[in-house]
């Protein structure tokens, strides 16, 4: 039988699927047993206890110096940053999208500048962010926004122009305006492709954080990370990661669900 | 004056003449079909008429005034796929056109005025047969479904004429001479011209009054682009079919028609019969 026709059965597929994980975490316990035989003290793969125990330390029990439970003002600093900044980054694609979708002069004045502006990288403007809005906030919030509003501008704007051309005449002939078909038609089928353009746009959004957080904070899962790099604090780091990873997937999936929740029609739509 | 006069009209798009020096008219409450051969320029015809595209030259007037540049509630649209809105449900389509009518904010009612409308759209859901559907959106639909579904949604909103552009032509057999009938009996029901693009000779001859074939008077290579297609042939269905008077005058399609079956025309003379 030819491999493309080879499909795994429902148990199978579950084991495949939790393969990787269990070969990940196997070869990690297996080669941190081995350095630590080696030498107890070896900070570079701590046992899964000595993780534990220092991210016990970091949510339980508060920070003698400033009294706070750092493990949670830290993902509450960060989560902050990321949601505000990717609700208006949300925010402006949606307008700017449909609008250089829709219209043609709006298109016409604003395309290439997105074009042309969407391939700045971001990370080179962090210093123009940082002496322009200072340390604090705004610079960091900024350069997620940057980074990730013009690549979802130019998502949205493609997709409302994918719409087909029926669809904008017969709303005509049912004698709707400019701002009627926006509201009315595009609008509401551009709301669950904005949530895939975001979704993609996770990844991205994480990655600006860290960087900004990892420069200039006080406090921050990326602040933290990079804080503890100079002890070699791997405890620390790994279970960091860790969580980080759990936040963004745990995001991408509540987006999954939002939009096969509110947006029942669209998962048959798309694929007719 | 006539309802739909066509006057000089010619297209062209780009080097290509595509429609040359149409001159007619279409009576109020035709059903006309444009017929022809692919790339005749028909559904070009039919886009200008809807106002998506312009005549080159010449001018349409619709009730004597020149049609708008552009779509609007005078004219309303079927096409061939993509003619309702895969976000609303079957009601929710139907509702549409209202509401934009009469919420010119947020085209969407609410209250009183929402409940009234519903009434309206269920009753002329029920009677494209989709009243079970009411909740479906498009894409739970059949194809002939999301047909019953885009007439109703353009006819909810009462225009002068309707623009049909191949909207069975995806249909299979079956269900699509349920949706010619159908058709049909809106055509006899409601006050509507129609005009309605096809390739299927036998669906324009059983629905139409009038039958427009579009050609190109010329075909060679070299000269194809000087050339644009135009009215071959202009038939008047005989015996006629008349708007809202279904089957009364009208024998069955073979049978030859009765004497004085239509006022100020000639009876048919049989052979045989007595004169």
């Amino acid at each position: 039988m030819r491999l493309i026709n080879v499909r795994p059965r429902r148990g199978q597929e579950f084991a495949l699927r939790t393969l990787p994980f269990v070969l990940t975490a196997a070869a990690y316990l297996i080669f941190s047993a081995l350095r630590l035989t080696e030498n107890p003290a070896d900070k570079l793969l701590p046992a899964l206890g000595t993780m534990g125990e220092a991210l016990r330390t970091l949510a339980f029990h508060a920070d003698p110096r400033t009294g706070d439970y750092i493990f949670w003002t830290d993902s509450l600093a960060s989560l902050q940053r990321l949601f505000l900044a990717l609700g208006l980054a949300t925010l402006i694609a949606l307008v700017a999208g449909v609008a250089m979708g829709l219209l043609p002069v709006m298109g016409a004045l604003l395309n290439a500048y997105v074009a042309v502006v969407s391939m700045a990288p971001p990370l080179a403007l962090l210093p123009i962010l940082f002496i322009t809005l200072g340390l604090g906030e705004a610079s960091k919030i900024a350069l997620i926004v940057i980074g990730c509003t013009p690549v979802m501008i130019r998502d949205l704007t493609l997709r409302v122009s994918e719409l087909p051309r029926e669809q904008l005449l017969k709303a005509q002939t049912l004698g709707a305006s400019s701002w009627q078909i926006a509201l009315r038609v595009v609008l509401p089928q551009m709301l669950p492709r904005l949530i895939d353009a975001l979704r993609l746009q996770l990844g991205p959004a994480w990655l600006f954080l860290i960087a900004a957080e990892a420069i200039a904070s006080d406090s921050g899962l990326g602040y933290r990370i990079f804080l503890v790099r100079r002890y070699l604090s791997m405890d620390v780091i790994l279970p960091y990661v860790a969580w980080i990873t759990l936040l963004a997937f745990l995001s991408d999936a509540g987006l999954r669900w939002l939009q096969a929740r509110a947006f029942p029609w669209f998962a048959a739509a798309r694929a007719s | 004056m006539s309802f739909i006069r066509i006057e000089n009209v010619w297209k062209e798009m780009g080097d290509q003449i595509v429609l040359e020096n149409l001159n007619f008219e279409i009576a109020q409450r035709s059903f006309v079909m444009l017929v022809g051969p692919s790339g005749c320029g028909k559904t070009t015809f039919l886009r200008m008429l809807l106002g998506e595209t312009s005549p080159t030259r010449g001018r349409i007037l619709l009730e004597g005034e020149p049609l708008s540049a552009e779509p609007d509630a005078a004219r309303g649209v079927v096409f061939q796929r993509y003619s309702v809105f895969p976000h609303l449900t079957a009601l929710g389509n139907v509702m549409l056109g209202p509401e934009l009518a009469q919420s010119r904010v947020w085209g969407k009612l609410f209250g009183a005025p929402r409940r009234a409308l519903r009434e309206q759209a269920l009753a002329l859901l029920d009677q494209v047969g989709l009243a079970e559907a009411r909740d479906k959106y498009p894409a739970q639909m059949s194809g002939g479904m999301q047909q019953r579904l885009a007439l109703a949604q353009a006819l909810m909103r009462k225009p002068k004429i309707l623009l049909l552009d191949e909207p069975f032509g995806a249909l299979d057999p079956g269900i699509r001479t349920d949706i010619q009938s159908l058709m049909l009996n809106l055509w006899h029901e409601t006050d509507l011209s129609v005009v309605m693009v096809t390739h299927d000779l036998a669906e324009a001859f059983r629905l139409g009054t009038r039958i427009i074939a579009f050609e190109r008077r010329r075909d060679r290579p070299d000269e194809k682009a000087r050339y644009g297609a135009t009215i071959a042939k202009d038939i008047e269905i005989w015996p006629p079919r008349l708007a809202g008077r279904r089957d009364r005058n009208r024998p069955g399609r073979d049978d030859p028609a009765f004497d004085g079956a239509v006022p100020g025309r000639p009876a048919l003379q049989l052979a045989g019969s007595p004169t």
